[in-house]
């Protein structure tokens, strides 16, 4: 289980806002999946290089061609808030 | 007691692809807010970014001029923070095994040469830009523009070998101009094509462990630099002389104020979980590729610098300043290229149109006397057509029209006098005009002479041979 501070943190670095229930509940259950992932500890991993991918693909590339922009109401047209061509979100700090 | 400022740079250069790094959308400068974007650079779900190869190929080509070791195995990392320059809530960079590390650059200090490392040279993308109504922290709401989300940057990461202000200065101007000969980035620190962040300590002189340092931001010209930094390296040491300890911070360098100011912390300090970017592949660099990059390196410009003293015959500081820029070097060589004495070129080059340049705010690929014009000039001083003094008046006329010399020359009739007879009319009159300053050489007062050269050249508007009048005044006094 993670601790109230934990919860806290991340939640800060997230930006997200939770209520005491919320980060009691969260305390559980993000401790709960760190456990589950921490099974992974138990293999021995010795002759196993790090591994960043999947898949045995490297070196993949494009051409420095440009292609089409999408048009700026399309840009916009999920933003939750604009102003003009611009986002407009709340002060940051 | 005596301090020392210990410096380390984070410089930033955007890359001149005409694609972003990960998409095909442009990274041309300007443009209305967010016509510059695709899916990909908005984070739209589902999108997938794919390397630019000249990316790769511009970043392993400024590497290399850094003296850098370019990694045989290489990867993208994202960088988590939420902060809505970016679309994602990531940035994608590198971080634990960048492209390339190990380099180092020389600067020239007090007549000695420093040799500065580089830790690393990593890719990662640019962010988008945010508008505030005056400042970032009082302001209602940000506006955000993603025209620059993921215009390629190269970060170049120096070692804390740099010691005052002055060196970190330098050594600035000899990344952008070793950069900019590479012809990778246009490096233009007021329009934020070069960036650099600085991370600052001080500690008594001879101490071997470093102090607390802080982050310095916000740093827009060479000026910004050495004044940020001086601000700060002093701060610190009043800081520790009344006995306090420095705070480990981000500090943002106020410019109109000339002083330093923390910043609160946008992100709990780097709490950035890094993690390998899931969407891109490896990069296993082809060491042929890398030495056909090496090969192919223009000259840099230490490389230009000796050149111009061992073949031209420059005195060091000459072949410094005409090699700081590309273009600079390149306009100097047209016109030696065309008047082969290089040290009066050089003069000229450094000298009036240096001046003349600062003073009108003008680059030199702006200068409208083209280097066979500046090359005339020259050659009608040789001839004897115009005297030193009047070519520094032809020369500002060819600056501000762009007309050529002869041409100045005819309409403004500069033509040097060197008919004696009119010349030493005109001796002969100065002399009668002035019989005590006559006297005054002649009872042994040198300086007299000057005066009355002064007058002839008064009375032809400068235009009679300076040597002509200095032999006929001898003659007769």
């Amino acid at each position: 289980m993670l601790t109230i501070q934990e919860v806290e943190h991340v939640a800060l670095l997230a930006r997200l806002e939770l209520s005491a229930e919320e980060k009691k509940m969260y305390a559980q259950q993000l401790g709960d999946i760190l456990a589950y992932a921490q099974k992974l500890n138990q293999l021995n991993t010795q002759d196993v290089p790090p591994t960043a991918h999947v898949l045995p693909l490297k070196n993949v590339f494009r051409d420095d061609e440009a292609g089409e922009h999408l048009p700026p109401e399309k840009v916009l047209a999920n933003a939750p808030d604009k102003e003009g061509q611009f986002f407009k979100v709340p002060r940051i700090v | 007691m005596e301090y020392e400022a210990v410096i380390g740079l984070e410089v930033h250069v955007e890359l001149k692809t005409k694609t972003k790094i990960f998409c095909s959308s442009t990274t041309e400068f300007g443009g209305e807010p967010n016509t510059h974007t695709c899916p990909v650079c908005l984070g739209l779900p589902g999108v997938l970014p794919v390397l630019n190869k000249k990316v790769l190929e511009y970043a392993i080509r400024a590497a290399l001029a850094l003296n850098c070791e370019i990694a045989e195995y290489s990867k993208f990392d994202r960088k988590n923070y939420y902060y809505p320059d970016m679309p994602k809530n990531y940035q994608i960079s590198q971080y634990d095994l960048p492209l390339a590390r190990n380099g180092y650059l020389d600067i020239e200090i007090e007549g000695r040469t420093r040799r500065i490392g580089i830790t690393r040279v990593h890719m990662e993308e640019d962010t988008g830009k945010l508008v505030h109504q005056g400042t970032i922290t009082t302001t209602p709401y940000s506006l955000v523009d993603y025209n620059r989300a993921g215009v390629p940057l190269i970060e170049i990461v120096s070692e804390p070998d740099l010691r005052s202000p002055e060196e970190a200065r330098v050594y600035m101007e000899k990344l952008r101009s070793i950069i900019q000969y590479t012809g990778v980035s246009d490096c233009k620190m007021e329009e934020g094509s070069l960036r650099c962040d600085a991370n600052v300590s001080v500690r008594p002189k001879g101490a071997k462990e470093f102090g607390t340092k802080t982050e310095i931001k916000n740093m827009n010209s060479f000026r910004a630099l050495y004044r940020a930094l001086s601000y700060e390296v002093q701060r610190q040491i009043d800081v520790l002389e009344e006995g306090g300890r420095i705070v480990q911070e981000t500090r943002t360098w106020d410019e109109g104020r000339g002083v330093t100011l923390p910043m609160r912390s946008k992100e709990e300090a780097h709490d950035y979980r890094y993690f390998p970017e899931p969407d891109l592949v490896p990069l296993v660099i082809d060491r042929q590729w890398v030495e056909e990059i090496r090969a192919a390196l223009p000259e840099l410009p230490d490389q230009r610098r000796q050149r111009y003293i061992r073949d031209f015959g420059l005195p060091a500081y000459d072949a410094s300043v005409l090699t700081a820029t590309v273009e600079l070097a390149d306009y100097f060589e047209a016109c030696v290229a065309r008047y082969p004495d290089a040290k009066t070129v050089s003069n000229w080059v450094m000298g009036e149109l240096a001046r003349l340049l600062n003073a009108h705010n003008m680059e030199i690929t702006q200068c409208r006397i083209t280097p066979e014009q500046l090359a005339d000039m020259l050659r009608l001083i040789d001839q004897g057509t115009i005297s030193g003094k009047i070519a520094k008046t032809v020369f500002e006329e060819m600056f501000v029209t762009g007309n050529h010399p002869e041409k100045i020359v005819r309409e403004k009739g500069l033509v040097q006098i060197t008919d004696e007879g009119a010349i030493a009319t005109v001796v002969e009159e100065v002399m009668a005009k002035n019989p005590k300053v006559v006297e005054d050489y002649r009872a042994g007062k040198e300086k007299a002479l000057g005066f009355l050269v002064g007058q002839v050249m008064k009375a032809t508007r400068g235009k009679a041979n300076p040597e002509i009048v200095n032999r006929l005044f001898k003659e007769r006094l």
